[in-house]
């Protein structure tokens, strides 16, 4: 090798060393665990129940995935805006009409942020949202059944980052847009015409009470700036809302750089409960728009896809006292309410302090008219106005902040790698702990509501480089426990994690696993093509259509010999599972099919279609293993040419060959 | 003594895992365990184990109970059960209400999985069918109909 290539080696080696002596945040050494007591700490032992439930997104796989925590243990993955051919979800013909959008059926989105319903502030077990940050959209998850039952996309709206927070009885969910957009009849306009033309919208979506059912109740008109994370105050605070915004400077072009220039950025308060009034009053507009809104409805089993038209806005420009920008250091990310409602934490993911900002003082700048000016026609609250205090040397890049139930902070910090815990109160730094590596969001059971539950922080974090066993270029990205019951925080767990974790939230098991549906009730299956019992299998054409009501029950499919069939046909296997009994789904495949398989649960009707392509006897089974006499489930289907005269015919357990066949 | 009660706790266990049985507990009354169940369990092991003691049959037949059984075993127990004797995953059904007591097939219908793990006649079914007969979510109420058109199966007037 060559000598000068070393030396320069040795010098940059011997630089980085220096910057890493001189930042004193920097985590202190790689891999090492914690006290001896840590693998105790996370042990469940086979057979008994975690404590938590860790909803946590799967990024860039679309879906969310469903821990146990302390153990780590992945129980599901929910499909959410992603097809998975594994249960069907956007495959069946029930499910497909999940995916539609304005720009038609979207196979594949980037779920960032799961929000629990609350009531009162306190995690309510109901429901939990995500939100898709490619093509807008909001998801409702049911957590009796861990099944997505409805999303809603946001027109007006680029990227859809600042989402799915809550209000304080789930009366909103937001979803503010993280690229401007132009909007209306003018879209086709110079991207260089930003400042003119660009607006951003947050969207307040209305959740019932009742079933949780979606509805954008209005959309509020802002500046084009981009909208990042979000947080609804609670208790003092309910009826405000806050958003972090980046790019105030408008650029539209190498943001990294661009967006970069200002010294302070802002978070946006919004007092919802006004804009409420406003509505009131008639004072809102309603705007032409094209959205999708798709519900899966569980007495059907089948999901409906409306495209709505119309969309309510209100422009705080010109509405007075509904939207005020409080100047924010650096570009800030995370925008978190404390327990209280009374502190708001920004976050500037650029910034070395971390601003804390208070409810009251806000509301006295308000009233004060204490203003240093206004942005695009909305006031600025002075800094120094609204702040309660800074957090002074917490670390590098400070992302995001949970709570624990004793006052207490917890901050992500990307650049730095690590987890620090200071007062929310006396803003002083108690303890930090190193992450591995590059964490992004971090969780604390109930951390965002009004009570949380505490005992551990878990970190999300982006990198794992040297943590497991490579796996070629592309490694797995993991979450971290720590036991936060001591003063000190206590790494006790490494777990992988799919898809790219942004956020999480975990909620006692308390709360979900007694209404967990078990099964679907036959009697209520309300299904188009249910055959409830053996008696009502068929086999119907209707032109070129073929519908087989087909039951499955252990170990057997009813019909299992079908003929009469053409190519040129399109094939609906309409599947109902006949089990009334818990864990028990059988599956269904046909050869060839260019789909993707059926898991029907009990007492449910799932829809293959299948379009024969050639000439032949096609297998099909079940591919749930069952029982004992699982590979014995399965089945034939005759294929002749089109315009054949091979009569249709079907049926299970008849053996016209008495030679051939089994039994009597 | 010692034994009774041992024996009075699994019974009161087995019963909670009994499933919910609504309306139809006020209707037969006779089919809630009564205050000291282990002796009638003891005394008669021909009626199976579960919530079931004790059916009173009427004659003529319920034609109401009849028309709601056959609808429960078009749904929910055709696929395995024929009608006649013949056996597919489950046995055939003819017969039956003449061997085994009503309160057995109920109890089989209704508590499935402990008639599986502890009824010595469920175990030979499953030793002979190897197939487990599934826990259809069947109440007690309901099992009562499905019993009723098993004896007019049985040619019962």
């Amino acid at each position: 090798m060559d000598k000068k290539i070393i030396l320069r080696s040795l010098l940059v080696v011997a630089t980085l060393v220096g910057i890493t002596v001189l930042q004193m945040c920097k985590p202190q050494a790689p891999a090492s665990v914690s006290g001896s007591d840590a693998a105790v700490k996370a042990y469940v032992p086979p057979g008994q129940y975690d404590e938590f439930y860790n909803l946590v997104s799967g990024g860039f796989s679309g879906q969310m995935s469903v821990y146990g925590l302390p153990s780590g243990r992945l129980f599901r993955v929910i499909p959410v805006f992603s097809e998975d051919p594994t249960t069907g979800y956007g495959y069946s013909e029930e499910t497909k009409a999940m995916l539609n959008t304005s720009h038609g059926y979207v196979p594949w989105d980037d779920l960032h942020h799961p929000a629990i319903s609350t009531t009162n502030g306190e995690h309510d077990g109901r429901w939990v949202f995500g939100n898709a940050n490619n093509t807008p959209r909001v998801a409702r998850i049911d957590l009796k059944t861990f099944r997505t039952s409805e999303i809603i996309e946001l027109p007006n709206s680029g990227g859809n980052h600042s989402s799915p927070f809550i209000t304080e009885n789930t009366e909103y969910v937001v979803a503010g847009t993280r690229f401007s957009v132009p909007v209306g009849d003018k879209t086709d306009v110079p991207i260089s015409t930003f400042k003119e033309n660009f607006k951003g919208y947050i969207s307040f979506i209305s959740v019932d009470p009742k079933d949780g059912k979606m509805n954008i109740a209005f959309q509020l008109k802002t500046p084009g700036v981009s909208f990042d994370l979000a947080r609804a105050g609670k208790g003092p605070s309910h009826g405000w809302f806050f958003f972090s915004c980046y790019n105030t400077e408008q650029a539209y072009t190498l943001l990294e750089v661009n967006a970069s220039q200002k010294d302070k950025d802002f978070i946006m308060a919004v007092n919802w409960k006004k804009a409420e009034e406003y509505i009131a009053q008639g004072k809102g507009e309603k705007v032409k728009a094209r959205y999708a809104r798709n519900r899966y409805d569980e007495s059907t089993h089948t999901a409906t896809s409306e495209m709505l038209t119309e969309v309510l806005q209100l422009d705080p420009a010109v509405l007075k006292d509904i939207i005020y920008f409080i100047p924010c250091p650096k570009s800030p990310h995370g925008c978190d309410t404390d327990p209280s409602g009374e502190y708001i934490v920004g976050s500037g993911k650029l910034a070395a302090l971390i601003p804390v900002f208070s409810f009251t003082k806000i509301q006295q700048a308000i009233a004060n008219k204490d203003f240093e000016g206004e942005f695009a026609g909305i006031p600025v609250i002075k800094y120094e106005s609204a702040l309660h205090g800074e957090v002074k040397k917490p670390g590098l890049g400070p992302l995001h902040t949970e709570f624990d139930a004793n006052g207490n902070a917890y901050t992500s910090f990307f650049v730095s790698s690590e987890i620090v815990k200071w007062n929310v109160k006396s803003l002083e730094v108690l303890d930090r702990v190193p992450t591995y590596y590059s964490i992004g969001h971090l969780c604390v059971p109930g951390g965002p509501t009004r009570k949380p539950h505490g005992k551990y922080v878990i970190a999300y974090n982006k990198i794992t480089k040297d943590r497991y066993l490579p796996t070629g270029p592309e490694l797995t990205q993991s979450a971290q426990i720590y036991d936060i019951t001591g003063d000190k925080m206590k790494l006790i767990l490494d777990f992988p994690t799919i898809g790219e974790p942004h956020y999480a939230e975990a909620i006692p098991a308390s709360l979900i696993m007694p209404q967990s549906t078990k099964i679907f009730k036959i009697e209520e299956n309300n299904h188009p093509y249910v055959a409830k019992g053996e008696g009502q299998a068929k086999v119907e054409r209707k032109g070129n259509e073929v519908h087989v009501y087909m039951t499955a029950i252990r170990s057997h499919l009813t019909p299992d010999n079908i003929e009469g069939v053409r190519v040129g046909d399109e094939v609906y296997f309409h599947v109902t599972n006949l089990e009334q009994d818990w864990d028990v789904p059988h599956g269904f495949a046909i050869k060839g099919a260019a789909n993707a398989e059926l898991l029907i649960m009990p007492g449910e009707t799932a829809t293959l279609k299948w379009k024969p392509l050639s000439v032949g006897v096609y297998p099909f089974y079940c591919t749930d293993f069952c029982s004992a006499l699982h590979q014995e489930m399965q089945g034939y289907i005759r294929i002749s040419p089109a315009g054949s005269n091979v009569p249709l015919k079907y049926s299970t357990g008849k053996t016209d060959d008495t030679a051939a066949g089994a039994g009597r | 003594m010692k034994y009774v009660y041992v024996c009075g706790i699994a019974l009161l266990s087995l019963a909670s895992c009994a499933p919910d049985k609504g309306k139809n507990a006020e209707e037969y009354p006779d089919a809630t365990p009564k205050a000291n169940p282990v002796e009638e369990a003891m005394t008669d092991p021909t009626k199976g184990i579960g919530a079931v003691k004790n059916v009173t049959l009427h004659t003529p037949l319920e034609q109401d109970r009849i028309k709601r059984g056959l609808a429960i075993y078009e749904m929910k127990c055709s696929a395995c059960h024929k009608l006649t004797d013949q056996r597919v995953v489950g046995p055939g059904w003819a017969g039956l209400t003449k061997t085994r007591k009503p309160e057995w097939i109920m109890n089989m219908i209704t508590n499935v999985d402990v008639m599986l793990e502890k009824d010595p006649e469920a175990q030979k079914l499953l030793e002979l069918c190897l197939t487990r007969m599934p826990n259809q979510n069947v109440s007690i109420g309901d099992a009562r109909d499905i019993l009723e058109f098993m004896r007019q199966n049985d040619g019962e007037k």
